[in-house]
């Protein structure tokens, strides 16, 4: 169940400006990928490669790069295998809209059943006798 | 010479299995006795030599018989007798061998408890068992044989994975196992009833404790789990979507289901095919599950496809099971209307609603663990699916269903009177509003925490109507039948997890601090005072370990002492030291020296040290034992127990007389 877990996760002290820009980014960091390890996140992994990236990435945003700046240019050096949040193209659009779809589908579907058949309401007495457990 | 003996132990207990998978099966086709009453000496065979197996591994790790390749990879000389133990199934093939052992314990039991049957419809669930017995057993001997031998013996051996020696392995997998291998009973009685042709709702009833026990053990498992990535990977998480994770959340999710739907067939009739498919896939999806975790192919899809043997037997063994099944299913489900008729208002609907959302989710966390694989495979470029996909989508597909959740236990079975669902909604909406409010004064500043709080006290207050209404209407000592309890218990556990998860995510304060001895950190509430780092020693690891002293407002609370440790083979793992609390964890792990040592041994400098103050995490852990609680309970209700009577009088619902005048309450 358990050989895909590495060890030892980064701790990584930065001199954030204040509270807020160091919530947003372990934010953005955890929604970054680790490209040397098995499945970690740039916040989570002690590898040099993500202890590199953390820092450049604090440097960006001291020079006030936004988060899509930020990962554009990660984007751009590692492709989108960077991204924990698929970007909706055409390669990844069935695994965004198969979820909405098999909702609509399978609702369509239930919803046909019962009206086929559901007798009308009005004919199904209340189930006044027995418990209704 | 031992080992050998374990081999053979395998052997004849594969042996056993095939006997077991088809004897009592043509018995029952043939009607012939004899060949029926054969099931259960089988199963306790193969039971005694898997059993035999597991001993004869067990002992040669608790006396270190590197001779073993599997012992010799796994244990060495230093590790504590205690971890040795677990460290039994601490890899690929002790785990499955784990696995086999835990689906005899499950066939033992229905082979015991299961003998007011009728005689061929258990004769024919204990060899759908001994089928998949046969399976793993034939994996085991062919790709993983845990008692290969490394000749000559290496003088010391490797070592357990420092992450795995922790109390956690010790509970995590047999009881995550025990939910995995336990939905195999629930889909050994739809397969029996499928070639039997018994397609009454009696073999519901019959299977619906196992496959309550099964779920509640798979919550607990998957609560053991995540509490175990929280205490030992020193990142205070608790759920990160890994595929490994997602494997046992899958069939969680289609169990839940499962047992919902069951309720459904076995109190009305309805929902008979349904019932069949999802035995059948949840099942399938612990295969699935087994697949993903030990073929290898979630490390590489290429490095998979180089040593593919494990993932082609599994893949194969699922093809043949999933393929064989759903033939069969299509050969004998029949799509007719059964059960008793109910309105578009009704109880049913509402289970139907919630069964839909599972069983989506399920197939959403299907879909973004596989497409990675998939599109990795085809070379159309590598994409990463992680948690904001997997929370985006989860949360999305849960609000439907949190919010149908409590009317359902309001609304009557076949129509609903949507007058009562408008008085209990304004209470619920109520409650939940002010609960809003009050939370606000608390100090659940924001969207998120206004929304886990509010979403819990919907759901609890909801179940706790339901409970009301019950203590109001039904006669004293018939108020909470043990399935009903369970039914609160679980629902219950779903607002608690509700709180915990949400609340947690939006008031976790988490700050990674650069302390020199003495020097103070503040993170959220409380101040945490750093006291140096000092040296320590395990039965099998050297450790630094740091002190930090908390406190708030100058008030002492507690001491704590994250360690990192070192083991033989130089791997190096962090211990958090965590004070546990109902309402808060406060949690430090130690990193590493930061720049130039001042002190002598490099201790006295500044170091690196991660603190968290995170409310309600224990929340989640809660909800989580309350549902496996909420399984155990309704499994435990003695409408389950099979009596020697014909089977028709397991299809009538037994009635209680309320008092009509309160019924709408």
């Amino acid at each position: 169940m358990f050989c895909a877990i590495t060890p030892a996760f980064a701790i990584d002290p930065l001199p954030f400006k204040d509270a807020a820009q160091r919530e947003r980014f372990q934010h953005l960091t955890s929604q970054l990928r680790c490209m040397v390890c098995q499945n970690e996140s740039l916040d989570a992994s002690n590898a040099d490669l993500a202890r590199d990236l953390r820092h450049q990435i604090f440097e960006m945003m001291q020079q006030g790069k936004s988060d899509e700046q930020i990962k554009q240019y990660l984007v751009a050096r590692y492709s989108d295998f960077v991204l924990y949040d698929p970007p909706l193209k055409a390669s990844t659009m069935a695994l965004w809209f198969a979820p909405p779809a098999l909702v609509v589908v399978g609702g369509i579907v239930v919803f046909v059943l019962l009206r086929k058949r559901a007798k009308p309401a009005a004919q199904i007495a209340m189930n006044e006798t027995g418990d209704d457990w | 010479m031992i080992p050998e003996l374990g081999q053979l132990a395998l052997i004849l207990a594969l042996l056993l299995s095939a006997l077991q998978c088809v004897l009592p099966i043509v018995g029952a086709w043939r009607d012939h006795r004899p060949l029926m009453a054969t099931a259960r000496p089988l199963a306790v065979g193969q039971f005694v030599f898997v059993g035999i197996a597991f001993g004869i591994l067990t002992h040669a790790f608790l006396a270190q018989d590197f001779s073993v390749a599997y012992v010799a990879q796994n244990s060495n000389l230093q590790l504590p007798w205690w971890y040795r133990f677990p460290a039994v199934w601490g890899a690929h093939e002790g785990s499955l061998l784990l696995w086999v052992l835990i689906l005899d314990i499950w066939t033992l039991a229905v082979a015991a408890l299961g003998g007011k049957l009728p005689e061929r419809f258990h004769a024919r669930v204990l060899g759908v068992l001994g089928f998949v017995a046969f399976g793993f057993l034939l994996f085991s001997l062919t790709t993983s044989n845990p008692f290969a031998r490394l000749i000559p013996a290496p003088m010391d051996g490797a070592d357990l994975n420092p992450v795995l020696q922790d109390p956690g392995l010790i509970m995590h997998p047999p009881v995550l196992y025990m939910g995995y291998v336990g939905f195999s009973v629930a889909f050994a009685f739809a397969i029996a009833a499928l070639l039997g042709g018994e397609l009454q709702s009696a073999w519901v009833r019959w299977s619906r404790p196992w496959t309550n026990v099964a779920w509640g053990f798979l919550s607990a498992g998957i609560v053991a789990g995540s509490w175990w990535a929280y205490s030992e990977l020193g990142w205070g998480g608790w759920w990160f979507w890994d595929p490994v994770e997602n494997a046992s959340f899958m069939p969680w999710l289609v169990g839940a289901a499962l047992v919902h739907a069951q309720a459904v067939t076995d109190k009305r009739g309805g929902l008979r095919a349904w019932t069949l498919l999802l035995a059948i896939f949840a099942f399938s999806l612990s295969l699935l599950g087994t697949f993903l975790v030990r073929s290898g192919v979630l490390t590489s899809v290429h490095s998979f496809a180089a040593d593919p043997k494990r993932g082609v037997f599994i893949l194969g063994f699922l093809a043949v099971v999933v393929g064989g099944s759903l033939l069969l299913y299509a050969l004998r489900a029949r799509f007719v209307a059964g059960g008793k008729p109910f309105a578009l208002a009704s109880r049913e609907t509402l289970i139907l609603v919630g069964n839909l959302m599972l069983t989506v989710a399920a197939a959403t966390v299907l879909l973004g663990t596989l497409y990675p694989l998939v599109g990795e495979a085809l070379d159309i470029g590598r994409i990463s699916v992680g948690a904001p996909y997997f929370g985006f989508l989860f949360m999305l597909l849960m609000t439907p269903l949190v919010l149908a959740l409590p009317f359902a236990p309001l609304s009557r079975w076949g129509k609903a009177d949507p007058a009562s669902w408008k008085r209990a909604a304004w209470r619920i909406v109520g409650l939940s509003v002010l609960a809003g409010i009050i939370g606000w004064i608390l100090g659940a500043r924001g969207f998120m925490p206004l929304l886990g709080v509010t979403a819990a006290t919907y759901v609890l207050s909801g179940t706790a109507l339901y409970a009301i209404k019950r203590w109001k209407e039904a006669p004293a000592g018939k108020r909470y039948p043990l399935e009903m309890f369970g039914m609160l218990c679980a629902h219950v556990g779903v607002g608690v997890f509700i709180a915990g998860a949400i609340l947690t995510r939006s008031l976790s304060v988490e700050q990674d601090v650069a302390l020199v001895p003495g020097q103070t950190a503040h993170v959220g509430a409380y101040d945490f005072r750093f006291d140096g780092v000092a040296e320590t020693q395990g039965p099998n690891w050297l450790a630094q370990q740091g002190t930090v002293e908390v406190s708030r407002n100058g008030e002492a609370i507690v001491t704590l002492h994250p360690q990192k440790r070192t083991y033989p083979r130089g791997q190096v793992q962090t211990e958090a030291s965590i004070h546990p609390g109902v309402f808060r964890d406060l949690y430090v792990s130690l990193g590493d020296p930061i720049g130039p040592s001042t002190g002598p041994g490099g201790t006295n400098g500044e170091w690196a040290l991660r603190v968290y103050d995170k409310p309600f995490v224990r929340w989640i852990w809660a909800g989580g034992l309350l549902m496996m609680l909420g399984g155990f309970c309704a499994a435990a209700d003695k409408r389950f127990r099979v009596r020697r009577e014909a089977p028709e009088a397991v299809v009538e619902t037994p009635s209680i007389p309320t008092r009509p005048a309160e019924q709408n309450a």
